[in-house]
């Protein structure tokens, strides 16, 4: 099962991304364990500047926005 | 060109709704027509241009610009890329972090924050269609040496020494790394963006940007139309005067509990200075709404003590007063019959 980290300090962007790779892993059969990681020490560590950012089972795949429903289902597929 | 609005809204208010001139409720309303319709225009093709032409543009590249720059540049530079930088504030924390953990002076990281809010593109936009190139231009020289004079300070006072130990360890580690050679963080080289991707980013930043201020210049341009409708032609000058000294602080000082971005406050503007309120005491009203808000303050809390955030509070404030104070002084030859 793959592990999503949705790094951000809480704002709305986050929210939503974490909800969008829920719902897209449901909707693709998948069983996924997505954390929202909203500890500044914890960010820092992945070198992230803009948020909402996503790390996949501990490697960072995105940053910036909330990500398109086709980037989720690449990490989903990887 | 942007007289066609002027003229839809005369057609509209005028001629359609029957609506005089002379009263209240017509004068409020054109006005309103008006602006709406000339900003949501302005905003649209304005945004989509100037996304096409950042698309490649990312904090990363910034950072490793301003790295690389001197004491003085970086103010500069700081408060420049402030002003163009995509950035929404819900990433104030982690963009200080990434400043701060590559050795960028506290000032200078800042400098950017400070100056970011004050500048964007739909700020000056607005402004441009509302109030004209030279009081455009004013602004963002302003917005700028806010943020360069704020940052400067900061690090002259030795600011860091406030930070939280985390963010603090973080920025020497980063600074002893610098001292033995070693050298900036690395950019990944990304292949050039070709013009398709570049208009769909731009597509998604039009989309992403009016769908979150369209309401923000409806209420701005409300207000705004409100104020042009009921308040009498230079109540402000009859009544505050723009002499006294203090009329400034108190600006600052109304300005400090709202809080709303420079989308809604700009049509704001236009109607406070057309009413008579000196240039000067408006744009230190509307910036001490703009950048001095609480919820930044409260997301910094995360990284400053309550030493650093108060520090930081009451430079952005004074330089408000002064900025208002200077131009108040020379506005009479700068806006020569504004």
């Amino acid at each position: 099962m793959k592990t999503f980290e949705v790094l951000g300090t809480g704002c709305t962007k986050c929210s939503k991304t974490a909800e969008a790779i829920e719902r897209t892993a449901k909707d693709n059969g998948q069983e996924v364990k997505v954390v929202k990681i909203t500890d500044p020490v914890r960010i820092m560590e992945y070198q992230v500047m803009s948020t909402p950012a996503v790390a996949m089972d501990g490697k960072l795949v995105h940053s910036g926005s909330i990500p398109q429903r086709e980037q989720i289902l690449s990490w989903l597929n990887q | 060109m942007l007289e066609i609005f002027t003229t839809l809204a005369s057609w509209l208010t005028y001629d359609l709704a029957g609506l005089s001139p002379d009263t209240r409720l017509g004068s409020s309303i054109h006005f309103f027509i008006e602006d709406t319709t000339k900003i949501l225009f302005l905003l649209v093709i304005m945004i989509y241009l100037i996304a096409l032409a950042r698309a490649s543009l990312n904090l990363e590249k910034v950072r490793a610009y301003i790295q690389q720059r001197n004491r003085f540049a970086g103010y500069l530079s700081g408060a420049g890329f402030g002003a163009i930088t995509p950035f929404c504030s819900c990433s104030s924390i982690p963009l200080f972090l990434g400043f701060t953990s590559a050795g960028i002076p506290l000032g200078i990281t800042m400098a950017f924050l400070f100056t970011s809010p004050i500048i964007n593109e739909v700020a000056v936009v607005m402004l441009w269609g509302l109030l004209g190139w030279k009081f455009t231009l004013t602004y963002v020289v302003i917005g700028i040496a806010v943020g360069m004079i704020g940052g400067m300070l900061l690090d002259v006072m030795k600011g860091e020494r406030w930070l939280k130990d985390f963010a603090a360890r973080a920025y020497q580690t980063a600074k002893a790394g610098a001292r033995q050679g070693g050298g900036t963080a690395a950019v990944e080289e990304t292949a050039p963006l070709s013009m398709a991707e570049r208009h769909q980013f731009a597509w998604n930043e039009l989309r992403e940007i009016v769908g979150r201020i369209w309401k923000w210049v409806l209420i701005g341009v409300g207000l705004g139309a409100a104020l042009h409708g009921f308040v009498p032609d230079n109540w402000f000058a009859e009544n505050l005067g723009s002499g006294q000294w203090w009329s400034v602080p108190a600006a600052v000082l109304a300005g400090l509990p709202l809080y709303s971005n420079a989308t809604g406050i700009i049509p704001v503007m236009e109607s406070l200075i057309i009413k008579g309120l000196p240039i000067g005491t408006t744009l230190a009203f509307c910036m001490s709404t703009v950048a001095a808000s609480f919820p930044e303050f409260i997301m910094l809390k995360q990284v400053m003590t309550f030493r650093l955030l108060s520090l930081i509070f009451v430079i952005l404030l004074a330089n408000f007063a002064i900025t208002g104070w200077l131009i108040n002084l020379i506005s009479p030859w700068l806006f020569h019959g504004f």
